[in-house]
């Protein structure tokens, strides 16, 4: 019933090792990558473009259109089918909402903002490190933001609240809770929640608590690797 | 001045030059690094050509075989060209592109025999192995084709067989260390034409100029495997063989960069 050790000998509140880097994909506007453990997840971003087909235009402001793929290897256990699934569409959909909020389209009427996020490997928590590619990807694009978007998972395993959930905690025997949080850095807003699993109140309020200590943590690391890339200039 | 890019890499190309500064019969930079999704594929690499840059993955599954080749199992090639590489990709269905490259790299590997189907048996006539093999590109700076390929054959040579459960029989995705049985290296190489000149390793300015390409897969023993022509210009009898003479040629420098992998 007590869950006492993590796998990987982790702190309950210990994010995975991180790896983060912007411009690593030459033909797009913006791109980035971000490593969380094994879950390794490329963004690219394309536009303001011409927003096809037409009737989706808005003249009164541009669409941010997200679309969220894991490589059909990706996974632990069989391969994935190529293509649109139930599940990847509600994560894009989710990916959108989470960093609409710190941009302003305004200034591109009738335009489209193109997200790309794609996983090349997968161990857990991979719409929250989608989502902090794609921030920086954006960032790397040039566009004006209000704010950094940060995400990680967090949730009860056993009876524990823990940080940043590997696979192996997420599907822990004695049932595990996920909750995917995003949250800007300079105002904490929460852009992304979700929950799946029975907690109680007190621990629900306990781990969103470790998502902000968590998220400034991961800013850390964007951070760095946005000031990285433009170290020798543009 | 007149603005005309077509015409000025066709110009150049003329003159024996290209716009990257390389000679016509010069790759770019390559690189291969296998394991880049090992806790999740069978076996899989990544492949740098300067900026191109491509991912591949083997996964393996356990199924029934063809009706005709109870003793055979088989390779399945997906190559997606994915809208985060390029602004020339689209989301969707597989474009032709990406279907005709998904089936040239599958010919290559296939009519090689690269790998022995027959080893690939686990029960005759009940199950075999099915060996699939995607691949992505994550950023398109010309010649896919080619890192396709290279990429593909790196991640068969980076796999290892998952575990199989006689009972259940289930495949239960814990690795095995026994690798795949590969017994030939093809290696494929695309000669653009422009103008009358044939050049390798293309540049996306390239192919939108090319008049026409041919990719073509070797074996050891200036032997030849597979071929598809592309493009709208005809070939003579007189180009292809010296297109075929440039791929065996240029076959060295993407076999030791397989050999080279990391």
């Amino acid at each position: 019933m007590t869950y006492t050790k993590r796998n990987d000998g982790r702190r309950f509140d210990e994010l995975r090792p991180m790896e983060a880097k912007v411009g690593v994909i030459k033909r797009a506007d913006g791109s980035a990558m971000f490593k969380i453990g094994s879950t390794i997840a490329y963004a690219s971003v394309y536009g303001p473009r011409a927003l096809h087909p037409t009737f989706m235009r808005n003249p009164e402001h541009g669409l941010l259109r997200c679309n969220y793929n894991m490589m059909a290897f990706s996974g632990s256990g069989d391969r994935v089918r190529p293509g649109p699934s139930r599940r990847s569409k509600e994560i894009s959909q989710v990916t959108k909402n989470a960093l609409e909020p710190v941009l302003d389209l305004t200034n591109y009427p009738n335009m489209v903002v193109d997200i790309f996020v794609e996983l090349l490997q997968t161990d857990a928590g991979t719409r929250c490190a989608g989502i902090c590619a794609a921030a920086m990807a954006l960032a790397d694009a040039g566009f004006s933001m209000k704010d950094m978007v940060s995400a990680v998972s967090v949730g009860l395993v056993g009876d524990k609240v823990v940080v940043d959930l590997d696979k192996e905690e997420e599907d822990y025997e004695d049932g595990s809770v996920d909750i995917p949080v995003a949250m800007t850095h300079r105002h904490k807003k929460i852009t992304l929640l979700q929950l799946d699993g029975i907690i109680p109140e007190k621990q629900l309020q306990e781990a969103l608590k470790k998502a902000e200590e968590a998220c400034e943590s991961i800013h850390k690391v964007q951070r760095k690797a946005m000031l990285e890339g433009y170290k020798h200039g543009l | 001045m007149d603005y005309n890019p077509k015409g000025f890499i066709k110009g150049l190309c003329s003159k024996g030059e290209r716009l990257d500064g390389r000679k016509l019969d010069e790759y770019r930079n390559i690189t291969v690094e296998l394991g880049v999704s090992s806790r999740s594929a069978e076996g899989s690499a990544r492949v740098r050509i300067g900026d191109t840059e491509v991912v591949a993955g083997v996964k393996l599954s356990a199924d029934k075989p063809y009706p005709d080749r109870p003793d055979e199992g088989t390779i399945i090639v997906n190559v997606e060209l994915l809208p985060l590489a390029s602004p020339d990709f689209e989301s969707g269905p597989p474009s032709i592109d990406a279907i005709g490259l998904s089936r040239v790299v599958d010919r290559g590997i296939r009519e090689s025999k690269a790998l022995n189907f027959n080893k690939l048996v686990i029960e005759k006539g009940e199950k075999v192995w099915m060996v699939f093999i995607d691949i992505y590109p994550l950023n398109n700076a010309g010649n896919i084709a080619d890192a396709a390929s290279l990429a593909a054959m790196a991640a068969l040579q980076d796999a290892v067989f998952p575990k199989y459960d006689k009972k259940t029989e289930l495949v239960t995705y814990e690795k095995t260390t026994k690798k795949l049985p590969i017994e030939r290296v093809p290696i494929s190489t695309t000669i653009l034409k422009i103008g009358d000149k044939l050049l390798v390793d293309p540049t996306v300015e390239e192919e939108y100029v090319a008049d026409a390409s041919l990719m073509v897969s070797t074996l050891e023993k200036n032997q030849v495997c597979a071929m598809q022509k592309h493009g709208r210009e005809p070939l003579s009898i007189n180009e292809v063989d010296a297109i075929v003479t440039l791929s065996l040629n240029k076959r060295d420098i993407l076999k030791n960069a397989l050999e080279n992998a990391r």
